[in-house]
Order: structure tokens, then C-alpha cells, then sequence
């Protein structure tokens, strides 16, 4: 399993862009952080999600 | 005192801000600079939170123009329409501290400007409008600058609700404010007392940072 945004999710062996795009996040308004790190952007398509992984997908809305 | 203008000494109005703060506190916020990027309904107050502050020095950075729109949250005036944000602002924190060490840059940011910009400020705020901006220079920072504190918003359209407005810490270095989710759009707009929230929470949390100083 994997933990994103709280939740278990069945997405381990999947790459992070893959995940992005099955759930419809918009790549342009978002940050991932996993296991406490930031992962660049450039870096969804190469990273494979792993059992025991916790991420966070920050959407940002729009107004400030 | 001033006896021709009245205006207080740099000195009065420390010890004045020692006499609310506490002397170790003080002299905490004294040394410490903050950038604020993005100076409408966040920006703006967040600034006038952190200068009520006397805080050491303030990086004003915004590439717009006050607007008629604008006034409705944010800190500015009818006379100052027109003119650049963040010299409009810069003199509103003047009119309360006239000693205040604040640079303002009249320009938009974007991967191509952000290290140059941001460089010298270990604290900083993203108080933008538009979410890819928001996701840009939170991406940019925290990959190409994991030194500094950055504390962002995300959610504070509407009314009401003031309790889900709220700061989470999402990275050792990062935290984030705001609901998450009430975006401005054609049902809901941005309205004074709840942009305030948020405005309030990141002003707060770049404060609790300063004074725990871990940097």
C-alpha cells in the first residue's frame, strides 16, 4: 500500500506521472513531497511508487 | 522625539516594540528578513503583519498595479491606484515605522529570476493568486533552494468556515496555510476577512519560525 494525501492507496508499481494523470491532477498547479523529500518534477515519469510510501500531493486552487 | 516633525527615533520606537515584544524576542524579529512574493489580499497584510512587527527587513516583490478591484482586501488606498504595489506598500508600512529597511522589486517572478531574487531572504513568503505560480515557485524553492523556509496558501475564497482555514507542515521547510480547497471562480470570490485569515496564519507561522530560529 501506498499512503498518498492520508489515504492507502493501491499504487505501488505504478510511476508517480502515471498516478498523476489516472487521478486527473493538473502537473502545472501541483507540488509532491514523498517520504519528506520534494520530488522535482522532472522526476514523476522515473519515480516508481513503493509499499510503505507516503506522499502528499499539494493542489493548488486558485486566489491570494 | 523629533521636535520639528514629531516623528519618534529609530531608538523610541525599539524600545517601544521591546516594551510589547519582550527584549528577547525583539531582538529576534530585529534581525531577520522576510520576502513577500505576490502583494495582493495575502501579500499585503502579510507585510503589515510582519512591519507591525518591526521586522529587520522586508523584499517586497510584485509585478501589478492597484486596482479598483483590489480594495476590497487588500491593504491599499483610492489615492494610490494606479501606482505599483510594492511601492504603494512600502509606503504603508512607512507611515507606522519610518525606519524600516524595505526593498521593493516592481517585476514578476519566474524560474528565470527566483535564485537571483530570493537569494538573500531565509524566509519566505508565496502569497500568489494564480495556482501555477504557486505550484512554480513552490517546486523551484524547494528543489533548487532547500535552505529556506518557505510558508504558502492554498484555499481562502469565500465567507464563513474561519476554522478550516488552517497551517500544515508539509516538508521540513515548507508550510502551508489556508483550506486547500475554496478557490476563487464564478460562484465565490476572494472577500477581506477570510483572505485576512490566511494572510494572519502565514504571517504567524514565518514568526514562529524567526523567533524558534533553526536556521
Amino acid at each position: 500500500m501506498v499512503k498518498i494525501n492520508g489515504e492507502d492507496c493501491n499504487a505501488a508499481g505504478m510511476f508517480l506521472s502515471d498516478y498523476l494523470k489516472e487521478n486527473g491532477y493538473k502537473l502545472v498547479r501541483i507540488a509532491v513531497e514523498r517520504n519528506g523529500e520534494i520530488v522535482p518534477k522532472a522526476m514523476y515519469d522515473q519515480t516508481l511508487l513503493a509499499d510503505g510510501d507516503a506522499l502528499e500531493v499539494v493542489s493548488f486552487v486558485g486566489g491570494g | 522625539m523629533d521636535k520639528n516633525t514629531n516623528i519618534p527615533s529609530k531608538e523610541e520606537i525599539e524600545a517601544a516594540l521591546e516594551l510589547r515584544h519582550t527584549k528577547a524576542v525583539q531582538e529576534k524579529i530585529r534581525h531577520a528578513a522576510v520576502a513577500v512574493c505576490g502583494l495582493g489580499g495575502l501579500g499585503s497584510h502579510i507585510a503589515i503583519s510582519l512591519a507591525r512587527c518591526g521586522i529587520g527587513r522586508l523584499h517586497l516583490i510584485d509585478f501589478d498595479r492597484v486596482d479598483l478591484t483590489n480594495l476590497n482586501r487588500q491593504q491599499y488606498g483610492i489615492e494610490q491606484l494606479g501606482r505599483p504595489k510594492p511601492e504603494a506598500l512600502k509606503e504603508e508600512l512607512l507611515a507606522f515605522h519610518p525606519y524600516l529597511d524595505i526593498q521593493t522589486d516592481f517585476v514578476k517572478l519566474s524560474e528565470e529570476n527566483l535564485s537571483e531574487l530570493l537569494a538573500e531572504e531565509p524566509y519566505i513568503c508565496e502569497a500568489f493568486d494564480v495556482p501555477e505560480q504557486k505550484a512554480m515557485i513552490t517546486n523551484y524553492v524547494l528543489e533548487h533552494m532547500p535552505e529556506k523556509y518557505l510558508v504558502g496558501a492554498s484555499g481562502m475564497a469565500g465567507y464563513g468556515n474561519s476554522n478550516a482555514i488552517r497551517t500544515r507542515k508539509i516538508l521540513s521547510h515548507y508550510y502551508l496555510c489556508g483550506d486547500g480547497v475554496s478557490e476563487k471562480n464564478e460562484h465565490q470570490g476572494l472577500m477581506a476577512p477570510r483572505v485576512m485569515l490566511c494572510a494572519a496564519h502565514q504571517a504567524n507561522m514565518i514568526l514562529e519560525l524567526i523567533i524558534r530560529d533553526e536556521t
